[in-house]
């Protein structure tokens, strides 16, 4: 490796006389042999078993543009229009599955296929060699930074939004009657969640004016302490803004974390699954359903 | 009680309504400890003045409750039951409630969502003694 900062354009105007030249030259050397290069380039993503997830035509005419790009990149030095390729490539290939150490590995396969092929042409000439990798490698290693850090982000910025969207739908407040309220949990409840949750809660009693809210963890796989207290403040709050809560649905395992772990209980009124909490919920909001026709009314 | 006549240095910043035969204490700002006893004077004052059977005090305009706050009111609610007369808290916001129970204060009272609720609780649980 050289021991040159990452940046060509700066490296390749100090490398003397003439040197200037050396990446236009390059980027001729590379454009001529572009075919048989790609070719080369995609028999050896094959044999590594990258891009597996698609398929041998969609990896070459990918291929094909990386490759392009990338010599743009070797010519202007502006890793722009990279930058915009890459994240549009990205958001291409993650829903098909494609892992970050796979577009990592065929960039820096594409960098020693290159390099493999400048070594042949100037082999002969060992000082101006060591001139053209100086040029090149840096060039290379910012292509492939790019690329990466670009795929990188973009994962990112799906994860981010789909973390958005979880959480708009993971507590919704459910009004089933006048002034009661229902509240299924489906799915781990965190830190995070438990908070968003108890907001949500005592916002929806102010605004339905309930008096009476059922929340349902049938859907809880577990409990910790902090989530389980914080789940005892919340009915606490819940109290204090006029509405009594009702827990049903505690699973087996749940109810062993609670009682192991000490969490005081007493305050709370659990009835066994949903549908009990609704028909206690009715009678203490004093309404009573029956069925409007019967064999034996 | 010690003090029977604190000097009336500013209006109270909580306001004493009578509502038939109950009284409705709103307080619109935060107060001080001064002024919490000063509230809590007033207001057992007027229950036997007025024959009050029930207390609603309508906190909704309070965006914290310390410790001492919520001490008094759970006095307010015991003075006001020796004197005859139900106590009901209500108005608590979302992020008060969440701010109580965080730094663990219970007011072990009877709390309500708002005024027309505190009169619906007050309604029942003070029920006339002698109906018609």
């Amino acid at each position: 490796m050289t021991s040159t900062t990452p940046d060509s354009r700066h490296d390749s105007a100090d490398l003397g006389d003439g040197d200037e030249l050396l990446l236009p030259e390059l980027v001729a050397h590379l454009r001529e042999n572009r075919t048989q290069l790609r070719r080369e380039w995609a028999d050896r993503i094959t044999g590594a078993h990258l891009l597996t997830a698609m398929t041998p035509q969609e990896t070459f005419s990918e291929a094909t543009s990386v490759y392009d790009n990338y010599v743009g990149v070797l010519e202007t030095g502006s890793v722009e229009a990279l930058q915009d390729y890459a994240r549009d490539l990205s958001e291409r290939i993650i829903p098909r599955g494609v892992e970050t150490h796979e577009v990592i590995g065929i960039v820096l396969l594409l960098r020693d296929v290159l390099a493999r092929s400048l070594f042949q042409k100037y082999h002969q000439d060992f000082t101006l060699l060591n001139r053209v990798l100086d040029a090149y490698e840096p060039a290379a290693n910012r292509i492939a930074n790019t690329v990466a850090v670009s795929f990188v982000q973009e994962r990112e910025r799906i994860i981010r939004q789909q973390q958005d969207s979880i959480r708009e739908l993971s507590t919704p407040v459910l009004q089933v009657r006048e002034r009661l309220l229902i509240l299924p949990i489906i799915g781990v409840l965190d830190d995070q969640r438990a908070h968003q949750l108890t907001e949500q809660l005592l916002s929806g009693i102010r605004r339905h004016r309930a008096k009476v809210v059922v929340i349902d963890i049938t859907g809880v796989p577990d409990l910790d302490a902090d989530v389980a207290n914080h789940l005892v403040q919340t009915v606490d709050a819940s109290r204090l803004m006029g509405a009594g809560v009702i827990i049903t649905g505690l699973s087996p395992k749940i109810a062993q974390t609670l009682v192991t772990i000490g969490v005081d209980l007493t305050k709370m009124n659990t009835v066994g699954d949903l549908q009990g909490g609704i028909e206690q919920a009715e009678r203490q909001l004093g309404f009573r359903v029956g069925r409007t026709s019967s064999d034996d009314g | 009680m010690a003090d029977p006549d604190p000097p009336p240095a500013e209006p109270l910043r909580v306001s004493i309504l009578s509502q038939g035969s109950y009284l409705i204490a709103s307080i619109h700002t935060a107060l001080d400890d001064s002024q919490l006893l000063r509230f809590q004077h007033d207001l057992i004052h007027r229950i036997g003045t007025q024959r009050a059977r029930g207390v609603i005090i309508d906190v909704a305009a309070l965006d914290v409750l310390d410790s001492f706050a919520s001490r008094t009111l759970r006095d307010i609610a015991r003075m006001s039951r020796l004197r005859g007369a139900a106590t009901v808290i209500v108005g608590i916001a979302p992020e008060l409630a969440i701010s109580m129970v965080r730094l663990g204060l219970h007011l072990d009272l009877p709390t309500a969502l708002d005024l027309e609720e505190g009169l619906a609780h007050l309604s029942a649980t003070t029920a006339t003694p002698t109906p018609p």
